[in-house]
């Protein structure tokens, strides 16, 4: 057999084995069906009982526990009943304050320091970064009752002061997380800007900020997350209703209208639902990022 | 990703059995530069003022009130260690120690194993694994207050849907809330809706076992199940001790749903013992009973046990964690 030939049929035989992979990606598995089936039996089990919760809102209250999805008598009655009973709205602008304020305050404070850690080789940054990492260990319980006693000294409690306003010093987990990102900048950079007469704040906000994008949204959302959904600190802090934030109003919620007295199921599922929902906005706005985040911090170190 | 930008200061405080040579000691210590400490500090300085007003401070002081009988409104008397001795013979101490080292022992391998049984499931799911991440995740965002509130209703004893649905295959369930047998297993459960946190985790590391080593055991004979025991699984034990660490911690704090779920204004229709943990009793004697002294020389026994426990996990893991580093 010529050479040629012999080319052809390796030719074609490759032809051949390509066709049958491009037949087996197209035909899913029998092991694949059977994943996604189990998957899709498991994300049933994940998502109904919030599907649950939802429907629930809408049902009158006699109806709450009769576990149909869609309600026998639908009625908006629920959302309009708790807004009168509580001030919603209040709570919501509140919550809303906090959580930005909170946010915009750890990112800034953290990326500042996150830079500082990554940047510069000064003598103790080890020890320093050391005591970073190791205040990350710490238990809330420890630092609780005396924080507590500084903001009462300063006359902030049952404000919303203490809530956000300790996110200015930045904090260890995002410091962390940040630093890990400025480190993956390359150093050339910031050396040329500084040959170009750039000053340690102009390399810091005008290059290494806009380059970590991602990672301060994640920053954001993170905290925007944790200041929201926090039931903890409110409890601590707030006393007058004025100033609850939506999961403190809630918890007061259950407290009146369940163990309180006569349990009015509708109106705590109803504000649950409020509690809720704009976290699962926030969500699908920043999916992606969460989940970037996420398993970045998961990773080794 | 962080692998890459991960610096050797990091590497040798995550693992101090990396050695750090002198010469490499030294190489460092020539690279400071004084010059840069100014505007260091200058970046440093939130921090440093935060670390100091709110952690430093706090830790000295909380030590200081844990000797001390203090109750806001006088000032603090000085009682040596009476807050150590009180809590030895305080039986809620007792029960809220016991009741949360439970739960942390049935709660931690169940979100581990299921954690980590989601993620080999989504690692092999292909194109839909992107929906089914975001599906698993989403209920990570519910806050933990209507958690508690989902789990009152769903575990409901009389006509919730846990029940409900039990009841279809002919099982009576039991009073979930109310019997203090089954207000721990009914907690678990409701925690475990929220393990997307770490199937994410998890599903990172697998993303990063190199697909060689299957080829390779495969070679070698080795079924689905021994590829996924033998190479997957030591391949992410890495991730895998991550999530078991930082949930230990998590579970030995729990308050927020249980709190919700039986403690408030009012509650005195439920035996809340079954849920009294360790976090809520302290929270309780701190802000609703003034008992500040008490409940710091509570926080302090509580860092010191999860010191010890995170301390045995570590020595325990080395001998099952296996990084890739290490044999560079």
């Amino acid at each position: 057999m010529s050479a040629v030939a012999e080319r052809q049929g390796t030719e074609q035989q490759g032809t051949e084995k390509q066709a049958a992979e491009r037949r087996r990606r197209r035909l899913p598995g029998v092991g694949t069906v059977v994943v996604t089936t189990v998957l899709l039996a498991l994300s049933v089990l994940f998502l109904y009982p919030f599907v649950w919760l939802v429907s629930a809102s809408f049902k009158p209250r006699g109806e709450v526990f009769d576990n149909r999805l869609i309600p026998r008598t639908p009625t908006f009655e629920n959302y309009i009943n708790v807004w009168q009973e509580a001030p919603m709205l209040l709570w919501l602008g509140n919550t809303v304050l906090v959580t930005v304020l909170a946010a915009v305050a750890v990112t800034i404070s953290s990326s500042m320091v996150a830079w500082g850690f990554a940047y510069y080789r000064f003598p103790g940054r080890n020890a320093l970064f050391a005591l970073v990492l190791g205040s990350m260990m710490l238990p809330g319980a420890v630092t609780m009752i005396p924080v507590f006693l500084i903001w009462n000294s300063l006359g902030q409690v049952d404000t919303l002061t203490p809530l956000w306003a300790g996110n200015l010093f930045g904090s260890a987990f995002y410091i962390f997380l940040l630093r890990q990102f400025f480190l993956g900048l390359p150093r050339e950079l910031f050396d040329a800007a500084k040959v170009d007469g750039a000053g340690h704040w102009t390399m810091f906000t005008r290059i290494a900020l806009p380059l970590c994008k991602p990672a301060l949204i994640v920053t954001l959302l993170f905290e925007f997350q944790a200041t929201w959904t926090d039931l903890m600190r409110p409890l601590i802090y707030l006393r007058d209703s004025a100033n609850f934030t939506v999961p403190r109003g809630l918890k007061a919620l259950l407290d009146r209208y369940g163990f309180g007295g006569e349990w009015h199921w509708e109106i705590i599922v109803t504000a649950s639902v409020i509690t809720t929902l704009p976290m699962i906005i926030l969500f699908f706005v920043g999916q992606r990022h969460f989940v970037e985040g996420i398993a970045t911090t998961g990773s080794k170190g | 990703m962080a692998s890459q930008t991960q610096d050797p200061a990091l590497t040798r405080l995550a693992d101090p059995t990396v050695a750090d040579t002198d010469r490499s000691r030294r190489r460092r210590q020539q690279h400071y530069r004084w010059r840069e400490l100014r505007p260091a500090l200058l970046f440093l300085s939130p921090w440093l003022v935060g670390f100091t007003v709110f952690t430093a401070w706090p830790v000295l002081y909380s030590g200081y009130l844990s000797l001390t009988d203090y109750d806001v409104l006088t000032d603090a008397q000085w009682i040596g260690l009476d807050n150590y001795e009180r809590m030895l013979e305080d039986p809620k101490v007792r029960l809220s120690l016991w009741n949360t080292v439970v739960y942390t022992v049935i709660q931690v391998p169940a979100y581990v194993a299921v954690s980590l049984g989601l993620a080999l499931l989504l690692n092999r799911a292909k194109r839909a694994s992107g929906f089914f991440r975001t599906v698993f995740f989403l209920p990570n965002m519910t806050p933990p207050v209507a958690t508690g509130v989902l789990l009152l209703l769903l575990f409901n004893g009389q006509n919730g849907l846990v029940n409900t649905v039990l009841g279809w295959v002919g099982i009576e369930g039991p009073n979930w809330t109310t019997d203090p047998d089954w207000i721990k297993p009914g907690l678990v459960m409701m925690s475990l809706l929220s393990v997307g946190g770490s199937v994410i985790i998890l599903l990172a590391a697998l993303r990063n076992v190199p697909q060689e080593l299957h080829d390779a055991a495969r070679v070698d004979g080795a079924g689905s199940w021994r590829r996924t025991w033998h190479v997957t699984v030591p391949m992410i034990s890495g991730a895998l001790f991550f999530v078991f660490i930082v949930n230990t911690i998590a579970a030995l704090q729990s308050f927020t749903e249980a709190y919700t779920a039986f403690f408030g204004v009012g509650n005195t229709t439920y035996s809340n013992d079954a849920a009294l943990f360790y976090v809520i009793h302290l929270f309780r004697q701190a802000f609703e009973s003034l008992n500040m002294g008490y409940a710091s020389a509570m926080a302090w026994v509580l860092f010191v046990v999860i010191m010890v426990i995170t301390a045995i996990q570590v020595t325990v893991s080395r001998r099952f964690v296996f990084y890739e580093g290490d044999q560079r």
